[in-house]
């Protein structure tokens, strides 16, 4: 053991009641800082999770149709009155080869091909407006984990086989094997049997979703072999604006990300992400502060000691990292503390907030990233504010201890 | 004649804070080898400071200080550092045991703060030379837990430690009663005998001074005896 640990260990040892003190002070720091991350963490995670869990990362869809505007002999002057052109379901232009463009760009996973239009859901007197997806089940599976969502029957989409929502079914009465008639326009029909009926956890979703196979879709909305969008998963979640940006550089079609179509949930999750670090930064200080105070003290109450040191041989140095070492010794150890003090509450906090089912209402992410980065701060935290008290010793003039004083 | 361990050659010294306060003027001193000198005067004539300059813990206004034959007024904090480990010992007015420290460590610290690292022959140089000063069995005390008598020649061990060629002592009998002053005294002595180490005593006790082979009489910061008793 080198002099400068020896010395920090026995002045820690010796300052018991304040060692003791401070670090129960960054230990309740340090357990906020873990609790808290641990919260938002797992409550972001589970709120992002759940908006995936229906959505895919990135869906593409062919440019928009500009509205044309004839005129008429040039020289003439026209009040033009200019409409969107009504509203049809579209097809991707070479939509195969897009897909395969696609499934290569860098951080991509998986692309599925879906048709996606607007239909009635109706049996006998009720009916239903309802958005009808066409999906190949095992493509679609790798955008959005259906087979999970089922609730009853299978995925099978042969033939004229649909998947309904748990809270659709409800409002028309029908169960897996039932017949539902879908109509798209006004003479675009078909009956089709309830294969199965899922829950995505989302009512708007459950009453108004209806998948049916690529075929089907692509006959009910009279697309003759084409796709109306191509939905995209990447490796990284939060790399899906950037990807959805290069899709449409490369490609020249329209490709929304989730995080553009939920920019309402992105605002929230950051602005709860901000506010978070800036309680954290608060308590680091706070921190800090508790631990320079302590180690100030303590210089003052040891000059004469420093001077002792300085006088019989201890270098500047030497004398400096005692103080240092101190400050780490009290961040490391306070830390350990804290991190234990922050599992016990967010343990304590998951078995309080429960569903009324008692599940969990989020899980909190406790992870060794967390732990690893708390003890960092901490121990970083602690040699920083020992750093004006340790050149405070340094620089503490010898002469002084012979003189007497 | 041998290598002066200390040579001090027309030192002044001020103190600069507000105000500047002349203290030493024109000292002009020679330490020798194994010499046992008393340094008296009245209080406030400059013995402590004249120490802290001898003890390069301090620099001069003006003059050179030789520490064995090298002048110092252009060597760093850590050269002089390095030479208060190995060249020097001192002995503080109120002994300043460190309290944290048992009576082995603190004679052992000196040492380590210099080398840097733990080392088992350190501890055992701390151990024996207690032991040979009768203190074997107070090693494992804590500083505060020694008796007055025993404090002061724990320091006095401590200052030995490094085996320098000199010590420099204020006081060291200052506040101890007549027996732990004789007996300080007497260890003094005695390893100026087996070590031939120099020694410099500020003392205001003339029994102590003329115990001495030398006595430098300082008044208003001018050294105005310089002799035998
Ligand atoms: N750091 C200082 N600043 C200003 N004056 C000082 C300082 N240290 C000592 N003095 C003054 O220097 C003079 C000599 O002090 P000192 O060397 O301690 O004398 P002694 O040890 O002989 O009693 C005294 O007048 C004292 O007030
Ligand atoms: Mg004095």
């Amino acid at each position: 053991m080198n002099f400068e640990l020896i010395v920090a260990l026995r002045y820690l040892r010796e300052g018991r009641g304040q060692t003791a003190l401070i670090l129960t002070g960054i230990a309740v720091g340090v357990g906020v800082i873990v609790f808290l991350s641990a919260l938002i963490n797992g409550l972001q995670t589970s709120l992002i999770d759940r908006t995936l869990g229906s959505q895919a990362h990135v869906v593409v869809r062919p440019p928009e149709e500009l509205p044309r505007v004839l005129t008429a002999e040039p020289g003439t002057l026209h009040g033009v009155i200019v409409q969107r052109p009504p509203q049809r379901v579209r097809s991707i232009k070479q939509w195969q080869q897009a897909r395969e463009d696609i499934a290569r760009f860098p951080g991509v996973v998986a692309v599925a091909p879906t048709v996606i239009g607007p239909a009635m859901a109706s049996r006998g007197p009720g009916s239903s407006a309802v958005a009808v997806r066409g999906i190949d089940p095992e493509q679609y599976q790798r955008i959005v984990a259906l087979r999970e969502k089922l609730v009853a029957g299978s995925l099978d989409l042969t033939g004229f086989r649909a998947l309904i929502g748990i809270d659709l079914a409800d409002d028309l009465g029908v169960r897996v094997g039932d017949r539902v008639r879908l109509q798209a326009g006004l003479e675009r029909t078909a009956v089709y049997t309830v294969a199965g009926i899922f829950d995505f956890g989302n009512r708007d979703l459950n009453q108004r979703w209806v998948f049916v196979s690529l075929r089907a879709a692509q006959a009910l909305f009279a697309l003759d072999g084409g796709v109306s969008t191509l939905e995209v998963r990447g490796t990284r979640i939060f790399d899906a604006e950037a990807l959805a940006q290069r899709i449409t550089e490369r490609t020249g079609l329209v490709a929304d990300s989730w995080m553009a179509v939920n920019a309402q949930l992105l605002v929230g999750l950051r602005s709860q992400s901000s506010s978070s670090y800036m309680i954290q930064t608060f308590v680091i200080l706070a921190v800090a502060l508790g631990i320079a105070s302590v180690l100030a003290v303590s210089v003052v109450q040891k000059s004469r000691e420093i001077g002792i040191l300085r006088a019989t041989g201890a270098p500047r140095g030497r004398v400096m990292r005692i103080f240092l070492i101190q400050g780490g010794l009290l961040g490391l150890a306070g830390s350990a503390l804290g991190i234990l003090l922050g599992i016990v509450l967010a343990l304590l906090f998951a078995s309080l907030a429960k569903n009324p089912d008692g599940s969990a209402t989020f899980p909190v992410e406790l992870t060794a990233a967390l732990f690893l980065r708390a003890a960092a701060t901490a121990v970083g935290v602690g040699i920083l504010a020992g750093l004006f008290p340790a050149r405070r010793a340094a620089r503490m003039d010898p002469a002084a201890v012979i003189r007497g004083g | 004649m041998a290598e002066p361990l200390v040579r001090l050659r027309g030192v002044d010294k001020a103190y600069v804070d507000h105000v500047v306060t002349p203290v030493l003027h024109g000292i002009d001193l020679t330490v020798l080898p194994g010499e046992f000198i008393a340094l008296t005067g009245p209080s406030g004539s400059g013995k402590s400071t004249l120490l802290n300059l001898i003890g390069l813990l301090d620099r001069p206004t003006a003059g050179e200080v030789y520490l064995e034959g090298r002048a110092t007024s252009a060597l760093n904090d850590a050269e002089l550092t390095r030479l208060r480990a190995r060249r020097l010992g001192f002995v503080f007015q109120f002994h300043h045991l460190l309290p944290a420290f048992t009576a082995v460590e603190n004679v052992e610290l000196p040492m380590l703060a210099d080398r840097g690292r733990r080392d088992p022959e350190l501890r055992a140089r701390a151990a024996r030379l207690l032991e040979s000063i009768g203190l074997g069995d107070r090693m494992p005390y804590l500083a505060p837990d020694l008796s007055g008598g025993q404090q002061p020649r724990v320091a006095i061990a401590r200052a030995h430690a490094g085996d320098p060629p000199q010590v420099l002592a204020d006081e060291p009998t200052g506040n101890l009663d007549t027996e732990s002053g004789r007996q300080v005294l007497e260890l003094v002595r005695r390893i100026n005998r087996e070590r031939h180490t120099a020694f410099i005593i500020v003392t205001h006790d003339e029994r102590i001074a003329h115990q001495c082979d030398r006595i430098v009489h300082l008044v208003d910061g001018r050294i105005v005896g310089d002799d035998a008793p």
